[in-house]
């Protein structure tokens, strides 16, 4: 089961979720946790849970290199990119890359064959294990605009290691569950992060901030056909329009946790919830069956 | 003239809050909110809206499924699978798609014809405060960046227009396209950030890509008293990157109250915070 942990404002503790489910869930046997952090421009998750990382690999896009023999300025590259990556003055030929989605269409259409590809790298994808969770992470480079491609490369590095698992323990099967932490907002790298989700956590916070943002996240998850439900954070502060909302929309609430200072210093510190206070246990467990109850509603 | 970006890096940590009680204090200033994915500010400065304007930008792809005879070469060529072919029909994945138009350009049936992408709406309006420019991308649409540029040409052209000297603006979270869309060019990056390990560890990164565009910035540390040892970390990191934090505000309920009542909290409240936020818009301005 995959399950994206989102929401549309940033802050509101989608990571204190995401990674106190997954260590929660981890803590049963039956068990086999996965742990993607999306959130690639900031990430945060690894603060927390601390994987030892195993591998870091490069992720690249391809970008058009040009051979100067064989070109004859013709400009049908440039005319043809739809992101003015190319630009073609008399017989100069200018190539920018941060522009550049390696998408090809500059190398295919080609009249004189003079385009090949070159790997540029983006940011990195990093692979480790905090205890028995797997975990999968990447990093925007610095200065780079587009986090899609890492997004891409996490959750295709996660189905690899899927399908060798299910294959090895055909006897013993364990439940599998991906968690994804998201990145905040409501575009692309939030889209391709929770596509493919069976279910989606929306973590919010009882404030017209709150409410907003939970608005548009909705309106995601409802275009892309994926059930979900709401956290509520610092459910006793702010006012009650995130409930009443929820309520008026037959959005579930699936767990609601009070601000507490205590938390929040631990939180600073990168500790877990459910390390700080085992009463935290159960509330995650409980989420984690509120959850399986929307999906099987949302299922039939 | 001269223009101000409140960025963070990580979400939540108080740029809207500190963006709207700026715009209360200013004087001759136009607003812009550049977080076109969930824009906020608007909540804060209760705009009238004076022009709503489309936004269009990028291509997307539509099929002509007489045309299409799913010969499969889109669907191999496409690095973004976005298209889906199933016998008898082919089926484009507008999410997926970046509107490269490669698909369009290799079809031999001519199926597949590039259109134009509606991917949002930017408005211009007017608040108690000034005017205000702020924009919607549509969901789960691409191009943010683009709106971003355009939130801050049609703010630079107001400011211009009525002479003012000011440009204040909300910026977006994280380091990606719509941020580096927000800063490049900007005369100050105003970073705020919060003392815990993933304010910290955003923060560095964020002053990292103003330092990598050439953008000035300074730090505000919010809730600064959650965690003194992390706050004065952030104080030795700015320190050491010649950064300077230009203030701190307390762990505070009454920004919540004032967020509730949806007014700028130095507008709310006559108490520290409002002090704190007071004198941290002295050194700005």
């Amino acid at each position: 089961m995959i399950i994206s942990v989102a929401s549309g404002k940033g802050g509101t503790g989608k990571t204190t979720i995401a990674v106190n489910l997954a260590l929660v869930l981890a803590g049963e046997q039956e068990n086999d946790v996965r742990f993607l952090d999306c959130d690639v421009e900031e990430p945060n998750a690894h603060l927390f849970l601390k994987p030892l990382i195993k591998k870091r690999e490069s992720i690249e896009i391809p970008i058009p290199k040009i051979d100067q023999k064989k070109c004859n300025y013709c400009g049908k590259c440039a005319q043809i990119c739809a992101y003015n990556a190319m630009v073609v003055i008399k017989n100069r030929i200018l190539v920018f890359p941060e522009l550049c989605h390696g998408c090809g269409a500059c190398t295919f259409f080609c009249p004189q064959k003079a385009i090949t590809e070159q790997g540029r790298e983006i940011g990195i994808l990093e692979e480790g294990e905090s205890g028995t969770i797997s975990f999968i992470g990447g990093q925007l480079n610095i200065g780079e605009p587009m986090a899609s491609p890492i997004i891409r490369k996490i959750k295709k590095k996660s189905k690899e290691k899927y399908n060798i698992r299910t294959n090895e323990d055909m006897k013993i099967r364990k439940q599998e569950i991906i968690l994804i932490d998201v990145p905040p907002g409501t575009s692309c790298p939030v889209i391709e992060s929770v596509k493919g989700s069976d279910y989606a956590i929306l973590v919010t916070e009882p404030t017209p901030f709150g409410l907003h943002d939970l608005i548009l996240a909705v309106e995601v998850l409802q275009k892309l056909q994926i059930p979900y439900g709401v956290v509520l954070n610092k459910c006793d502060v702010g006012n009650r329009q995130v409930e009443e909302y929820c309520k008026n929309n037959d959005v579930p609430i699936l767990l609601s946790l009070p601000l507490d200072k205590d938390i929040a210093i631990a939180y600073s510190r990168g500790m877990p919830i459910v390390s700080l206070d085992h009463s935290y246990e159960q509330k995650f467990i409980q989420l984690f069956q509120n959850i399986i109850k929307q999906f099987k509603i949302s299922s039939w | 003239m001269k223009e101000i970006i409140v960025i963070s890096g990580k979400g939540g940590t108080g740029k809207t809050v500190i963006t709207a009680s700026m715009a209360a204090l200013a004087k001759n200033k136009v607003m812009g909110d550049c977080d076109v994915d969930a824009s906020n500010l608007y909540l804060l400065l209760h705009p009238e809206v004076k022009e709503k304007h489309d936004f269009y930008a990028g291509l997307i792809p539509a099929l002509d499924s007489m045309k299409c005879n799913q010969c499969g070469l889109c669907q191999e060529l496409c690095r973004f699978d976005a298209i889906k072919i199933f016998p008898g029909q082919t089926i484009i994945d507008h999410v997926s798609c970046e509107g490269c138009s490669l698909c369009a350009q290799v079809c031999p049936q001519q199926a597949i014809q590039m259109k134009e992408n509606h991917c949002g709406e930017w408005y211009i309006s007017e608040t108690k405060y000034g005017p205000l420019v702020y924009a919607k991308l549509g969901i789960a649409e691409e191009n943010s960046g683009k709106l971003v540029t355009l939130v801050r040409q049609k703010a630079e052209e107001i400011a211009r227009k009525r002479d003012l000297e000011l440009i204040i603006i909300d910026g977006p979270p994280g380091i990606g396209c719509p941020l580096i869309a927000s800063i490049s060019g900007a005369n100050l990056a105003v970073v705020v950030t919060e003392p815990t390990l993933s304010g910290i560890h955003d923060l560095e990164r964020v002053i990292k890509v103003t330092q990598h565009f050439g953008v000035r910035s300074v730090v505000i540390i919010n809730k600064f008293d959650l965690n003194l040892e992390n706050t004065s970390q952030i104080e030795n990191y700015c320190i050491t990157h010649n950064i300077e934090v230009i203030g701190k505000m307390h762990f505070d309920n009454i920004i919540t109250e004032a967020l509730v009542q949806r007014l700028p909290v130095v507008e709310y409240s006559d108490n520290k915070i409002t002090k704190e936020i007071k004198a941290i818009w002295q050194k700005i301005s």
